[in-house]
Formats: C-alpha cells, structure tokens, sequence
C-alpha cells in the first residue's frame, strides 16, 4: 500500500468516528473533555461553533455520532454524547459575551430567508457577523419552526428553544411574524440579493383509504399537523383510545402527547417488524415505559364505521419474508379506537413556487438543489434543511445551513459556488514530559450511565413537564471519562523508528504491526489482531529505515490509550492533538469583502 | 511508564490456548524498564511462547539475579512462581528448586553481567550439571542499570556511550557452552520474535540446560554509532542462516509435514525441532564443527543466530543422580530423611 497521507485532514478527521459521522462535525471529544474539566461555558460554545443549537440538540438530536461511537466497538454501548452536550447547554453560565459582534453598518448585502427553523437561523448564525441584513419571514408568531411545532415541550422546553433561538435573531434579524410566503415572484421583486428557503417538509403524508373522508374527519388527525396544533394550544384533549399509524419518531411525540393529553389505550400501529422501525431506539423505549402498546405486522385495510360515528380501524394482519421485503395477509383484524393520528411520513410542498421563474423541478415535484452548494437552478435562490431534500433531522438542517451560508456569501460576492474553502487541521503534541500526558489516558471501564425520568406517577400532570432530568454532577463525571479521546491522534514518523517492537509488546489492543509492505488485503491478512473492520482505515508508514519493512496499524482497534507513544524511545510515535478547522461563511481567511465601517467591525468568532 | 497500567479492554474476544486461557493471562506487571529496551521484547516472546505451548501459569517458576535483565520475570505470567536471588547467584537457586521439584518449568532470565561476570562461575556449574531449564541471556553488552559501563560480553572496539573503546575480549556465552558440554546452545535477537519464539518452545521441551543468548539492545546506554549490540547493528550483521521450526507433539500427529532433507532432533517429551535451513554441512550434533562455524562467522563481522547446538541425548541432573521420577518434595518425609539410624548405618558403608 502507499504510505497513508496523514496531513490530508480527512484522515484522521475519519479516526474521529463521532466528528466524522456528525453532518455538522462537531468536535465531540474536545467538548466532551471540557466538560470533564467543568468548563461548561467553552463546552457550550465549542458546541455552538459547528452545531449552533446544543440546548436543543442535547434533547432532540437523532445522535448519528453515537452508533458511530468507537466506545460501542469496545464494550458495546456508545459514550452518551447527546445527554452530555445537554449537560453543557444546562450549566453553562452566561456566554453572550462570547457571540461575535455584529457589525453595525451593514456590507449592503441583503438576504431572505423563508422559515424561522433550524436551517434559516443557522444561515442568519453565520452571515450577520460579516454584515448582511438578514430578513425571515416566518408563518407564526414564534421562531422555530419544525423545532417548535412538531417536538413536543415535554422533549423540548419552550425555555430552552426560546433562548437559543434569540440568541440569533438578537444578532440583527429582521424577523416578519405571521408572514406566511404565498409567492416567491413577489419576494424576488423585493430585491433581496440572495433568498435561502428553509421552510421544512410540512405536510404530513395523507392515507387514503375506505373512511378516510366519511364525515368523520374530527377524529383523524394528520400527525405533524395535529402537533403543532397541540404545540399552540390549540388541541387541548383527545379520545381514550387513540391508534397512531406509523411508527417513526413523529409517530413517537404523537402517542406520548396522547398519552398527555387524556389517552388511556394507545397503540402504535407499525406494517413491518420492529428491527425494521424508522424511530430511534431510545424514542420507543420513552414511549413503551409510558404504556403506549406498539402493535408490529399489522396493515391499515379502513376505518370502521357506526352510525356516522368512528369506532375502529380494520387491518390487515401481516407475516413477513426474512429482510421484511414481501409480506403476505394471514387476516384481519378490528381495533376500537376513538381517534386515530396518521403519522407515516412527511412530504416537501412548494405550491408558493411559481413554476415559470426559472426554478427546475424534477422528481416527486421537488426543486433540484446541488448537493454542494445547495442552489437551485435559480441563481441566487439556495435550499437547506428538510427543504432541500425532503425530511432529516436538526443536525442536518443545520449542515445545510453553514454550507448554504457560504453559498450565498460567494454569490453575493460574485465568487464561483464550487470555490469552497477546505477542511484545515492542527495536528499539536500532547507530550508533557515524562509518562505525562496533557490529556486522560488511562482506560476507564465504567458503563454507560443511565439517564434518569421524572416518575411515572406525575409525568403526565402537564404537557410542559419535561421527561428526561439530564445527567447528574456524578453521572456527568463518569460518563465523560468513557470518551477514548480519539482526537488524540496516534502520529507516527517512520524515519525516527528503530523497530524495537516497544509499541508492539504494549498495545492493549495488537492494533500495530511491523511487517513487509503489500496489498491492502494481504496487510490485513497480517495484523496483529485480526481485521474486522473494513470500513476502519489501515495506517501504512513510509519504509522503516533499519529493515525497510513498514508500521501498520488498524484504525478500528485502537483505544487512544498512548502507551506507544509513552513505550517508544525515539518519540516515532507521538499523541498529538487534532482539531479539525471546518471552514464557515465568517471565518478569518475567508471574508472577501471588506466591511465598510471602520469601527465595531470585528467579524471574528 | 508507571503511570500507565496496560488495560484490559473487552474488545473482541481473544483467542484462547487449549487451558482456556488468554494470551493477557501470560502477562506480568508494567515494566518499569526504558522504553524502548530489548528485554520487554523478550518479555513478550517469553509471553507468547508460554501461551502457545498451553504451559499452566502455576507451574513455571520464574528465576532471576540481580541486572535490568533481572528485572524481566516481574513482567511476564503473574500467576507463576518466582525467586529473585543475589547477584550471579541464580544457578545455584535453580538447582535447588529443580532438584525438589522437577514438575515445574524452570526459566531464568539474566544478563551479560550476572551471568558473564559475577555469576560467570554458578553458570558453568549449571551446565556442567545439565539442570533442566531455559537460561535466557539477555545480552546487551553493557551495564545498564550502573549507567553503562563495557560489560564482559562488549566486543572489542566497540564504543560505549562515553569514553574509550573496549580493549578486552568478549565472553561468548556460545562457544563457553560448547567447550562445556552445554546440551542446547541457541542465540536471538530480541527484535526478531519469530525466531525467538520456536527457540524458546524448544528450550522449555530441552531436556536439560537450555541457553539462549538473546542480544537485547539496551536503548539507553547501548543503542549508538560504534555500539555492536545495537538495534542497527544487529539488523546489519545478523546472520539467520540456522532456521529452525518448533513442531509440538499433537501438531505432529494431526499432519506430517514434508521433510526436505533437514535435520530433525526429536526432544524427550516426543516434541521435534526441524531445522527448515542449516548451511551446506551444518550439523546441529557436532561442536566442533558447530564452535567453527561460528568463530568464522565471528571473524567475518557476522553475528550468527539460531538454534545453533542441541544434544537430546546426554541426561539431565536427575537422570544422573538416580532421583525419583515425580520430584523430592513428593517423597514422604520420614523416606527422604529416614533419621539418625538409617544414617549410621549407611556411613557404615564408607567406613
């Protein structure tokens, strides 16, 4: 193999399984280990660089970090990152000193952007310390979006999403309530230099099936729009029996608001088995501890009527292939129910969009967003969020939002969209002195700490009482010192290598190999331990001087631990600090246009 | 290296010997030796050699004097036995523990200057005798642990790390055993564990006192330009033309693997070592050719390794003292020490 290029960033960006499968990259174990130091306002804002919203990600991110977690390959459950985060959010003290400044004469530059949700804010985030006027036009009288009327406050507190988000409109936005968009024609012929559209995938997928439209529509409800309903206080109640279709994470806040809201016999009603369930693991878990019945194989055929009167919903009763890839119908089934929630899917709805402006539409009649740049055919008009591609979820609403950003800094400043600054890293020793290391090597066995609810018994007095406590100081304790520091990156230079096979004899894990070079599967058929991860990087050195042989080593074992680099006695190999420097729109080495006062001006993070 | 302790971390799960045990269950403490030093190499092969050969724990004792080297048995199987006695003064404990209790494996570890200088004269008696045990020399050439002086093993001309040349002749550990009647005569290198390791299986299967010289750079003192037992130095003037694989009784019963004309040396636990490649004329049995090739070798800057020496057939101190086949610690006491009678009765014999 070729010697692995370990000063292209992507690679041991890569060693950082959590950073590397975060759309935002988040530096993960670097806020992790402030947390341990108990310096949760630089956790929060180390946070907030890249993710913007750690209050509201700490309770509702979809945590792709966490299966990627290299901890979940040593003993099987991931570190807790979403709860920690949260952690931080939840201590940190007043930070508002540490926002950028906000020029205060403006670089002339005018932006819009539809919906106050995750994406637009995150666009405002980034553009209003350079200058631009930012304008959001958002359809109710709060910000938020998606964030506010389809996660239910006892995930998400008003509180805590009303302070992150005011956090960026303070910044200068240019927030128009109750302005729904009716037609982009018009906002265009308002001149605005560039418009980003992040109105979400608002409209919950319909089931049209017998009795749908039978006159007893009161008792079903469209999922995300009978949340928001429920958000705005407008649903106050529902029946005792309540069936929701569907089984994702929407399904999930609807049968837990039921349960808050007067249900007593809730059932999810879910087609295919449950290793097949689009909801996170943990969702369903919070909602069968709280008595909701999740009902697996079971088709919706219609609903049942009497007198003019909902009493039931028949369903096929379904036995599936292994893979859940054909079914077949073994029966069918009546269930009584008073009301019933449809919550199988969201769809993107552009009808505010007039076909004949120049913005191409292509496939389910949704807009063709360049998945880089994140611009339309339209020059100027930029998608992001569940907007762009149909639904996600926050984290990558707000990935859109900094890689939108940029977009719109290089149209407005004539740049070409494909210019995109690239990833940067520091790579810097964390050799203290002798057997001192300036982070916390030694492996700690301590499991997965568990997160604590409020009881049973009061759980359901109001909507608005939060479920999860957060991490206790003990907890929080523990629980950061399972993070294996995989940014603490192993740096090898082979010309200092003498062979003595020190590093070999002391890794805990046989992740390190001497041995003649070759292929890629030939070096894997020769490790220390064996492979099992393809998917991990193999590092392959330059030739070792004394024997020309090469140092091989499989990024999926090893635990960061450092005892090579404490074993070695030419410093070949070395703990070094990563940090990866993910370019944004304001970055330093990126602002091309000068911003034209002279004073209050300072556009640095 | 104190600071950290090596952890156990459930990865994946490691493959077992035939005791249902782990090759982390063969380790030791954190060695407190340099970084970088040869003998946590040898450590480690000793580690490996012991896994692989399913030795339980319980019965190895592990035997040292006084040296880095001497150091070394804290590192590997800590479920084993254990005696660290004076200076040089290794041989003499070995032979006691052997002589109660032949059961056990004997392996001690010393180095060029326990077992060279002070204890040079306990070494030959431990040859002489043919005790049953693997004797590794960790040899590096220097003492180390008084912070580098020449030891009786430097070669001449070679440079310490300060100072002048060495003027005076080395012991080889080799050609002594040779000229001794030693019964398995081998030499390493501590950054070659795939030599190191099949050596160690068939010293432990030896019947008698097995000597292996492992050169094992010392980091610190020992590891420059002008040193000969360097990490480089080795590199460039080792010579592994004596190939040997360590074949272990059960492997040989499940396949024969062909032979192709090399010699074979059946130990006495029926175990067999198969030199896989011996120069033109090489003869494992024969010292005096063995002595020759070496010396040549020597004179032409060459550092020759392997299993260079094995005699299976010259019988153990046991064998020689007509002792009961399952150790004297299992003879009952009033037998071994039968009392004042038995005694005038048997001086009787020499009056």
């Amino acid at each position: 193999m070729e010697p692995t290029n370990d000063q292209d960033p992507n690679y041991f960006h890569k060693v950082v399984d959590c950073q590397w499968a975060c759309p935002a990259h988040t530096n993960v174990p670097g806020y992790l280990r402030l947390i341990a130091q108990g310096r949760f306002d630089d956790a929060y804002m180390l946070n907030r660089e890249s993710n913007v919203f750690p209050g509201i990600l700490g309770r509702t991110c979809d945590r792709p970090c966490e299966p990627a977690c290299r901890r979940d390959r040593v003993d099987g459950s991931p570190v807790a990152i979403c709860r920690l985060k949260r952690v931080a959010a939840d201590l940190k003290g007043d930070t508002s000193d540490r926002l950028p400044t906000i020029p205060t004469e403006k670089n002339g530059k005018r932006v819009a952007c539809i919906g106050a949700g995750p994406a637009s804010l995150t666009v405002a985030n980034d553009l209003l310390p350079m200058g631009y006027s930012v304008t959001m036009f958002e359809q109710y009288d709060r910000p938020g979006g998606l964030m506010r009327t389809n996660i239910p406050e006892f995930r998400l507190p008003d509180k805590v999403l009303d302070d992150e988000t005011t956090v960026i409109l303070d910044m200068g936005v240019d927030i128009r309530y109750n302005s729904p968009i009716s037609s982009l024609r018009a906002l265009l012929d308002e001149g605005f230099d560039s418009v980003f559209v992040g109105v979400g995938a608002p409209r919950g997928k319909e089931l049209d099936i017998p009795g749908r439209h039978d006159g007893v529509e009161s008792h079903i409800f469209i999922g995300i729009d009978w949340l928001e309903s429920v958000a705005f206080g407008h649903v106050t109640e529902i029946g005792q029996r309540v069936l929701i279709i569907g089984v994702g994470n929407t399904a999930m806040d609807c049968c837990r608001s039921s349960r808050r809201l007067g249900g007593r016999e809730i059932k999810v009603m879910a087609r295919r088995p449950r290793e097949f369930f689009k909801a996170s693991p943990w969702e369903l878990d919070d909602a069968e501890e709280e008595g909701v019945e999740i009902v697996v194989n079971h088709a919706p055929k219609r609903f049942v009527l009497e007198n003019g009167a909902l009493v039931g919903m028949e369903f096929d009763v379904l036995e599936w292939d292994e893979g859940a890839r054909h079914s077949t119908t073994v029966g069918t089934v009546i269930i009584p129910c008073d009301d019933v929630i449809l919550a199988i899917g969201q769809e993107n709805s552009f009808p505010w969009i007039e076909r004949d402006l120049g913005v191409e539409f292509g496939e389910w009649d949704m807009p063709v967003v360049d998945q880089v740049t994140h611009q339309s055919s339209l020059p100027g008009l930029f998608f992001g969020g569940d907007a762009a591609w149909g639904p996600k979820n926050i984290i990558w609403a707000v990935a859109h939002g900094h890689a939108a950003a940029i977009s719109i800094h290089n149209h407005c400043t004539g740049t070409d969209l494909r210019e995109r600054p690239p990833m940067g890293m520091t790579l810097i020793s964390q050799k203290m002195g002798m057997s001192e290391w300036s982070y916390h090597n030694d492996y700690n066995p301590t499991t997965r700490q568990k997160m604590s609810h409020i009881e049973l018994t009061r759980r359901f007095e109001s909507l608005e009482l939060e479920v999860e406590l957060g991490f206790s100081a003990e907890q929080t304790a523990r629980e950061v010192q399972r993070c294996l520091n995989c940014d603490v990156q192993t740096a090898f230079q082979a010309p200092l290598c003498i062979e003595c096979d020190a590093c070999i004899d002391i890794c805990p894990v046989q992740c390190l190999t001497i041995t003649s070079n070759g292929s890629e599967a030939a070096l894997r058929g020769r490790l220390s331990a064996p492979s099992l991860n393809l998917d991990q990087a193999l590092f392959v050195s330059d030739a070792l001087p004394q024997t020309g042989r090469v140092m091989v080593k499989d990024e999926n074992v090893c635990v960061h631990c450092g005892l090579c680099a404490e074993r070695c006695p030419t410093a070949a190999w070395d703990m070094e600090l990563f940090d990866l420097q993910i370019p944004y729109a304001q970055s330093a080495n990126f602002i091309r246009i000068p911003v034209r006062a002279s004073s209050g001006a300072d556009s640095r993070r | 290296m104190p600071s950290i302790t090596k952890p156990l971390i459930p990865l994946a799960p490691l493959p077992k010997n035939d005791l249902g045990l782990t090759i982390r269950d063969y380790e030791g403490a954190m060695s407190t030796l340099c970084a970088g030093c040869g003998h946590d190499s040898v450590t480690a092969a000793i580690v490996h050699a012991f896994w692989e050969l399913s030795t339980p724990p319980h019965m190895i004792a592990k035997l040292s004097g006084i040296g880095c080297s001497s150091k070394t048995p804290t590192y590997f199987v800590r479920g084993a036995h254990g005696f660290n006695s004076a200076h040089g003064r290794m041989v003499p404990i070995a032979t006691g523990a052997n002589a109660a209790n032949r059961e056990l494996t004997y392996i001690g570890i010393s180095g060029d200057g326990d077992s060279l200088s002070i204890g040079l004269g306990h070494l030959m008696h431990g040859i002489r005798r043919n005790v049953k045990m693997v004797y590794v020399i960790e040899n590096n050439g220097v003492y180390g642990l008084t912070k580098g002086q020449m030891s009786a093993s430097a070669d001449i001309g070679s440079r310490p790390k300060k100072g002048e040349a060495n003027l005076l002749a080395p012991i080889d550990p080799i050609t002594l055993g040779l000229s001794l009647g030693a019964t398995f005569l081998a030499r390493s290198f501590s950054g070659d564990k795939e030599q190191l390791i099949p050596i160690l299986k068939a010293a432990v299967a030896h019947n008698g006192f097995a000597i292996i010289d492992v050169i094992s750079p010392c980091v610190t003192f020992n590891d420059h330009e002008g040193s000969t037992k360097s990490y480089k130095f080795m590199r460039e003037h080792e010579v592994k033309e004596v190939q040997t694989d360590f074949v272990p009784v059960r492997a040989e019963i499940r396949a024969k693997i062909p032979v192709d004309g090399a010699t074979e040396v059946t130990m006495h636990d029926g175990s067999v070592v198969r030199f896989r490649s011996v120069p033109e004329g090489y003869d494992p049995h024969d010292r005096l050719k063995v002595e020759t090739y070496i010396r040549d070798r020597h004179d032409r800057g060459e550092i020759v390794t392997g299993l260079l020496y094995v005699d299976e057939t010259a019988r153990d101190i046991h064998a020689l003292n007509e002792t009961p086949a399952n150790g004297l610690n299992k003879v009952p006491f009033d037998k071994l020490c039968p009392g004042g009678v038995e005694l005038a009765e048997m001086q009787k014999a020499f009056r």
